[in-house]
């Protein structure tokens, strides 16, 4: 069941469909359940599960409806969490800008997408507008 | 889902969040407890987070939200029993809170509230 994907080696995986706000719930309590059978601590426990409910909320507010994507991969050396966040919804016209702390476009405090790179160890945005949007983070087990 | 349970005591609202919230389970709470505040004229309102391990910035806000509110209606609002990484993550988060006052304990927020049972004013128990 284990798979290689650009030098990476999947061990495990889960998708939780994102389409309302009880699924925000599943998709963090999902991530803590991977999570922890990596080994991570408490404290990295909180802060993954935290940035997928960040994820999650966007794809709700914004995407509509998508998916996030949680494996736990190896890459010879290090062991960690992949979190893809998808969705296709109107996408982000300003990339730079939503990575700014206090931008919103939605009313809400914009601290989501800035917010979830400080917590993880790596962040990649692909977005444009029409074309929906997808974040991948990651975050290695120290 | 259920709601939380209100408790009062004094002139105090006691409320503490045993499960995971869902935003309408979150905004729910902050509605009925703005509306309790008036029902009840309570001064002090208490809520422990000693469950909840995970707030993230809608938490968060709806929380801050509570204590704006409350604050508006008279009555000052108090966060006990956060964990420590949540403590950490909300900082990383950029939520540090502003506003909402916190203690670590419900022994300590009681304390910072002055609420007692029945009321009772704290003159009143030195007899």
């Amino acid at each position: 069941m284990a798979r290689t994907e650009k030098g990476l080696t999947v061990k495990e995986e889960a998708v939780v469909a994102i389409n309302i706000d009880t699924d925000i719930v599943v998709a963090r309590h999902k991530s803590r359940e991977l999570a922890a059978q990596l080994g991570f601590s408490y404290v990295d426990l909180t802060l993954i599960a935290t940035a997928v409910s960040e994820l999650a909320r966007n794809i709700v507010l914004y995407g509509g409806a998508g998916e996030i994507q949680l494996s736990l991969v190896e890459n010879g050396v290090n062991r960690g969490i992949v979190v893809v966040a998808e969705d296709h919804g109107r996408g982000i016209a300003d990339i730079n800008r939503a990575l700014q702390d206090g931008y919103s476009s939605s009313g809400s405090l914009g601290l989501g997408l800035p917010g979830t790179r400080r917590l993880m160890d790596e962040f990649e945005i692909v977005s444009a507008p029409g074309k929906g949007t997808k974040v991948t983070v990651k975050k290695w087990k120290r | 889902m259920d709601r939380i349970p209100i408790l009062k005591m004094g002139e105090c609202l006691l409320v503490s969040i045993q499960v995971d919230m869902d935003d309408d389970l979150a905004l729910a709470l902050r509605d009925s407890l703005t509306s309790r505040i008036v029902q009840d004229k309570a001064r002090g309102v208490l809520i422990d987070i000693s469950s909840l391990d995970i707030v993230d910035s809608f938490i968060g806000r709806m929380l801050a939200n509570i204590a704006a509110m409350a604050k508006i209606l008279d009555a000052q609002t108090v966060l006990v029993g956060m964990r420590p990484s949540v403590a950490m993550t909300l900082v990383e988060l950029g939520l540090s809170l502003p506003g909402i006052q916190t203690a670590l304990n419900v022994d300590r927020g009681l304390k910072l509230l002055h609420c007692s049972p029945q009321g009772e004013s704290s003159a009143a128990k030195h007899h």
